[in-house]
């Protein structure tokens, strides 16, 4: 008798395991299969590359929204990888243990901070700022910066592991040769660190390109080709929540299509994350 | 040879104090040395000014709402049902707690059994474990508006749920499944073999080990990962929004649809009638978020003691 409850134990947990494989499963499946065909109604190319948007026309081109959502990565790579390498430097590096017992929990709360939140901020604080010094306002700019910060505590607890994975013999060496504190740090140790400094970039990238909310409050969603960074932009993860309320048919299923591309997106970033980090672990 | 002695003499008496005085740089001697490499003083004034530019951001953002938030967080805010007058939290609140509750209950057996399943039953090299990994961190890159548009087209439609409390909390699952699947299988790993041994020595069996001897030195682990689940669960807008729906009320089932706190936060900010009020409710949601990252980082540090 015990011994089938421990062979029945044993399969249960086996099935418990193979939940997370369904999952992704039934996403791909349900996702492809109601996004795909409308593509092929639209036309590949057509809906891919078309500079136009109008569901009232039966035109649907979702180029203006692919270019968004590239737009606000890129603006928050920009703006956050650069602020949060130098701050996880800070806190791997330089941080006395008392600053530390403040900044660590801070920058985790930085995380934990919901999306909504961080849009409501964008909205009644960034987008004000850029109106009244450049104009515009809602734009790839604030969006950019909002990400950026959004992007922060991600890229600063990878590269802070990464940094803190280094040998410490990497740096002693440097010094030993007389470098200084700085140039040890940032020529023998943080290129020894680049490959999990990388993986934290292309998380960040991750988690910036499926952003919706945040980017919903503050990028002004206009479904056309943007000029300059001061003029409003649709991302892809915009374009879906926006319209799905009231979509139906064709229109309706483009939007999915969307979801489509965008899932694509993020299967193509998390083959690039699992690559870096393979290869990082050779090493 | 009488020159040499002297020699070795001199050299013990004087090392130990040279090497102090290297070791021990006063904050004066470091700032002076600056002076002859302006490029590092230059990178060190970067360093700084970065790590202040996040913490700075960081208090900015708790300040302000926090300022602009709690002159409104009134009586009329916590009244028991929701009109366009008070703009009640309240229902949004308890849907919250609802949606949480029933997503844990889906997420909670499947991500610890099959962490178990991982850890504890799968041979070295086993493909499935390898298969499970690679899905588990699928599931943590997809955004959550692929999410919500997964489960309006399965739950939502294909199961014709409709827009539900139901729909919404299974969604957030399948999101923080592998949450819960990673921290439960790092805190099975971090158990002692010799626990393991200790039991089987004793004559107990494999199930018997499990559940008496190393998933009750896991919990912290385990709970932390809940917690973790519980807060994106708090934060979470856009896999809400078809799925659960937006009505701002308490449900009568688990097939009414109903608004957690983020999304009524969002419908509030994006109408724009009631900024006040949304002020207000991001004060209730921070709140809710410190506190649970509070919790979880005290756990933490729990496992780390012991």
């Amino acid at each position: 008798m015990a011994k089938y409850k421990e062979k029945i134990m044993e399969v249960v947990f086996l099935v418990a395991a193979c939940v997370s494989i369904l999952a992704v499963a039934l996403i791909c499946v349900f996702l492809f299969a109601n996004g795909v065909p409308a593509m092929k109604e639209i036309g590949f190319a057509d809906f891919l590359l078309g500079r136009e948007w109008r569901p009232g026309n039966d035109i649907y081109g979702i180029f203006p929204m692919i270019i968004g959502s590239i737009y606000v990565t890129a603006g928050a790579i920009v703006i956050g990888v650069p602020i949060g390498l130098l701050t996880a430097v800070f806190l791997a590096r330089y941080c006395p243990a008392g600053i530390y017992k403040v900044v660590k929990p801070g920058v985790e709360l930085l995380a934990g901070i919901p999306s909504v939140v961080y849009g409501f901020f964008g909205m009644v604080v960034i987008v004000p700022f850029i109106r009244s010094n450049f104009g515009g306002g809602n734009s790839i700019l604030a969006a950019s910066i909002l990400l950026g910060m959004m992007i922060l505590p991600t890229i600063i607890s990878q590269s802070e592991a990464s940094i803190r994975a280094v040998p410490e013999s990497y740096y002693e060496g440097s010094l030993a040769l007389g470098a200084t504190h700085e140039r040890s740090v940032f020529c023998a140790v943080l290129p020894a660190a680049k490959s999990g400094i990388l993986a934290g970039i292309i998380l960040g990238v991750g988690r910036a390109i499926g952003e919706t909310m945040a980017v919903i409050m503050v990028a002004g969603n206009q479904a056309r080709m943007p000029g300059s960074i001061l003029e409003g932009v649709r991302t892809m993860t915009a374009n879906i929540v926006i319209e799905m309320g009231y979509a139906e048919g064709l229109h309706r299923e483009a939007l999915i299509a969307t979801g489509v591309v965008l899932f694509v997106f993020i299967l193509i970033i998390n083959l690039a994350f699992s690559i870096v980090k393979m290869r990082g672990e050779r090493n | 040879m009488a020159v040499l002695d002297n020699i070795e003499e001199n050299v013990q008496e004087v090392i130990p104090e040279n090497i102090d005085a290297m070791n021990r740089q006063s904050l004066k001697d470091r700032l002076l040395s600056y002076r002859r490499t302006p490029g590092s003083l230059i990178v060190m004034i970067l360093v700084l000014l970065a790590a202040a530019l996040t913490i700075a951001a960081l208090l900015f953002l708790l300040v302000y709402i926090l300022i602009n938030g709690i002159p409104y967080l009134n009586a009329d805010l916590f009244s028991w049902e929701y009109n366009s007058e008070n703009v009640s939290v309240v229902p949004a609140m308890i849907n919250t707690v609802i949606m949480a509750v029933i997503s844990l209950i889906f997420a909670i057996p499947f991500g610890i059994g099959s962490a178990i399943y991982l850890v504890e039953y799968a041979k070295k090299g086993n493909k499935l474990v390898k298969v499970v990994r690679v899905t588990a961190e699928t599931l943590t890159g997809i955004p959550s508006i692929v999410y919500g548009l997964f489960g309006m087209l399965f739950f939502v439609t294909a199961l014709h749920w409709r827009f539900s409390i139901l729909a919404g909390a299974c969604t957030l699952a399948i999101m923080v499944l592998p949450v819960i699947l990673r921290t439960t299988e790092e805190a099975l790993m971090a158990v002692p073999d010799s626990f393991r041994e200790g039991s089987f020595g004793l004559g107990a069996g494999k199930l018997r080990t499990i559940f008496k001897i190393i998933l009750p030195s896991a919990v912290p682990g385990i709970l932390s990962g809940v917690i973790l689940s519980i807060g994106r669960i708090v934060g979470e807008t856009a896999a809400l929004m078809y799925t659960a729906g937006t009505v701002a009320a308490i449900p009568k089932s688990l097939f009414s649809s109903g608004r957690t706190l983020a999304v009524h936060m969002y419908v509030l900010a994006s109408e724009g009638l009631h900024v006040d009020q949304a002020y207000a409710t991001a004060v209730v949601l921070l709140v809710l978020v410190i506190v649970i990252n509070a919790l979880s980082s005290f756990l933490a540090k729990k496992i780390q003691k012991s």
